[in-house]
């Protein structure tokens, strides 16, 4: 994972509530074998429509989605975050957020800012009047800010989450910081490992 | 000392680093790995640069998407095709042993770690598949993870996890004849409930359980995750040292007694105390069948199908409603008399070797009913090779079986055996969940002697119907 500090980019107002991880990613897209390549697939269903916002030439190369109420809601898809960000999205703001893709998001990098539901509108607002506002989301700071409007709002982000985006640390980055342990348990431990078993084609001498 | 019971002694064995306010990091001495949940995990250590931490202590085995057709059939279905060749391509690139379709040791993830010896008691196992509670047999703490996990665990060779309660389920005196492993353990997901063991590691304990042999131990614990247990083990004794004896996995000789003499530790300690107890007389374990969409919707196979007026809350009375529906099945027709259209004997429930000897004994002389479509897989090349040493697969062949190659096969509808819709299955799997076996197919779980039976009758039917 990369490390946060600070994202700055265009926003597109999607302006829908109760957006599940059905809409993000539809379930054809789970037998995929690659962890990547979901961008295609995000919001599958609307994306043949011209009239879809993801499709307006004003909202292209937009980095923050700005959604309504209950975003992310449904199966725990762990795809869904991926398809998000394979788009090119870093963050998503709303007024909140399904609990499961929330703390995925989280361990993928997907910055998560919740905001109540007036500021979101008025962020949407601003945008639509003019798609190419840039939007700044500091991690560190915890806020959000549009610079040439003074507009700023600040957004909850528990101090683990916070930590891990700034430092880069997905889970498996925050397990390896206990590398030396983790040898060291290595180096004590009596449990049998495969070495000798299989020869390199995988047969055993029983 | 404080006494322990078995699941915290190989939990304290295996703890890295408990940080403050976050989860126990646990140290996994086997991770198994299979083609349907990793891929993406390999994908993710590619995506970050990441190498396998322990190859020597990962082994991988094709077994969801392989066809049981003849080795000869091609993988027809594009996306099985894909996910076997990805785990190809990643077991190549990251040096991990891998077992592909045809390979001498190739079959279900869970048959093959105890039949190699490579589960062995004490270990900290996982796998991308709820079942790895099988080889909590051997006692040793094992379970299924998620594709992040699976990443998690190639990357570091750990996990991050809380600590389960503690449930033991006892089987209290000794089961009656014709009364098998799968029975008990239908028994005990019945009174436990689909929910009952969430949040719990069950050991299972008691004369009958302590009488089973280990391919009956292991249909035990196969199936604690349909109670909801994070996992199911039971301690070692003397049927654990001599079935791991001689295996591939296992020293000999000396070494291998030295290792025995740890694993005869590996039980909990005389007047240890558990989070919960439960206890099953075994007298009211009989031959079960389920005859409804979840595990523990079981009754004995002499009964009859219930009717939503067996219950008095509004809940259970429409899931029983529903489920009947979608079973297709009339409140007090006997089970005995309700027709079946495939028997399938097989999955990592009941594909060992006892298995198929105890459907072989039921199938000698018989006739599969011309009504019905039985099959039988391995669950294994190693099971498969034995099988066809005793010459069981004679036996199947001569009464009308199909003789298949190792997968999970009809246990999930994944790879070409499926049910179609409407089509009603004796199975020996573990999931009789609505289109489990394929779209709209009604799943009955039952014993490979039931399931067997049934094949000759055409209806559920008991062993000694045919046997006689
Ligand atoms: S046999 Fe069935 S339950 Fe077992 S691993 Fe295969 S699909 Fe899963």
């Amino acid at each position: 994972m990369k490390s946060i500090r600070i994202l700055q980019g265009r926003a597109v107002p999607l302006e829908l509530s109760d957006v599940d991880t059905d809409q993000i990613i539809p379930s054809d897209w789970l037998k995929r074998v690659e962890r990547t390549g979901f961008g295609r697939g995000l919001f599958s269903e609307w994306r043949d429509s011209p009239e879809f916002v993801l499709n307006q030439e004003q909202y292209q190369g937009a980095t923050i989605l700005l959604a309504g109420p209950r975003f992310g809601t449904g199966s725990s898809r762990e795809h869904a975050v991926w398809a998000l960000m394979d788009y090119g999205f870093d963050a998503i703001i709303a007024p909140s957020f399904g609990d499961i893709f929330k703390n995925n998001s989280s361990k993928q990098g997907l910055v998560i800012v919740e905001l109540p539901n007036a500021d979101v509108e008025e962020l949407s607002k601003l945008v639509k009047a003019n798609p190419a506002l840039q939007i700044t989301v500091d991690v560190e700071r915890r806020t959000v800010e549009v610079a040439e409007l003074s507009w700023e709002r600040s957004f909850p982000l528990d101090a683990m989450t916070r930590e891990r985006l700034l430092n880069g640390w997905d889970d498996i980055g925050i397990t390896l910081r206990r590398d030396a342990e983790i040898t060291t348990y290595e180096k004590t431990s009596h449990s049998p490992t495969l070495n000798g078993i299989f020869d390199a084609s995988g047969h055993s001498a029983r | 000392m404080t006494k322990q019971t078995l699941y915290e002694k190989i939990w304290d064995d295996h703890v890295i680093a408990t940080p403050e306010g976050e989860s126990t990091i646990i140290y996994i001495d086997l991770h198994l790995v299979h083609e349907v949940t990793s891929p993406q995990a390999f994908d993710g250590l590619r995506l970050n640069n990441r190498k396998v931490r322990r190859p020597d202590r990962t082994l991988a085995t094709a077994d969801h998407n392989v066809p049981s057709d003849p080795l000869s059939t091609p993988v027809n279905d594009p996306i099985s095709r894909r996910q076997l060749e990805a785990l190809d391509e990643n077991c190549a690139e990251f040096g991990i042993t891998l077992f592909p379709r045809g390979h001498e040791n190739q079959g279900i993830v869970h048959v093959i770690g105890p039949e190699l010896g490579v589960t062995k008691p004490g270990m900290t196992i996982v796998c991308g598949d709820s079942h790895t509670s099988t080889h909590g047999a051997f006692a040793s703490l094992a379970f299924g993870i998620g594709t992040s996990e699976v990443e998690h665990v190639l990357a570091t060779q750990t996990l991050p996890q809380q600590k389960a309660q503690t449930m033991s389920v006892t089987i209290d005196g000794i089961v009656g004849p014709g009364v098998t492993a799968k029975d008990i353990v239908l028994k005990i997901v019945n009174t436990l409930g689909t929910g009952g063991g969430a949040g719990y590691v069950i050991e299972y304990r008691g004369e009958a359980i302590r009488a089973l042999s280990m391919e009956g131990r292991m249909t035990v614990c196969n199936m604690s995750i349909e109670a909801g247990a994070r996992a199911g083990l039971i301690g070692a004794d003397e049927t654990t040292i001599e079935y791991l004896r001689g295996r591939a996995g296992v020293p000999d000789g000396a070494e291998f007694e030295k290792l025995a003499e740890y694993w005869r530790t590996l039980r909990t300690d005389d007047d240890a105390t558990f989070d919960k107890e439960v206890v099953i007389k075994a007298s009211e374990i009989v031959p079960f069948v389920t005859w409804g969409t979840n595990p523990a919707q079981v009754i004995a196979l002499d009964g009859v199908v219930p009717s939503p007026d067996d219950y008095q809350d509004a809940d259970s009375k429409n899931a029983t409603a529903r489920s009947l529906e979608y079973m297709g099945l009339t409140p007090g027709t006997p089970m005995k008399e309700v027709q079946v259209d495939v028997v399938f004997i097989g999955s990592c429930t009941n594909s060992r070797i006892e298995d198929l000897r105890s459907a072989a004994v039921v199938a000698q002389g018989n006739k599969v009913a011309s009504t019905v479509r039985a099959l039988v897989v391995p669950g294994s090349h190693r099971v498969k090779k034995q099988a066809e040493a005793e010459g069981l697969d004679q036996i199947f062949l001569d009464a009308g079986f199909e003789w298949r190659e190792p997968s999970c096969s009809m246990c999930l509808g994944m790879n070409p055996d499926q049910l179609t819709p409407g089509q009603r299955s004796a199975s020996t799997s573990n999931r009789n969940f609505e289109g489990r076996q394929g779209r709209g197919g009604r799943t009955h779980l039952v014993s490979p002697g039931v399931a067997a039976a049934s094949a000759i009758k055409g209806r559920f039917a008991t062993p000694d119907e045919v046997t006689l």
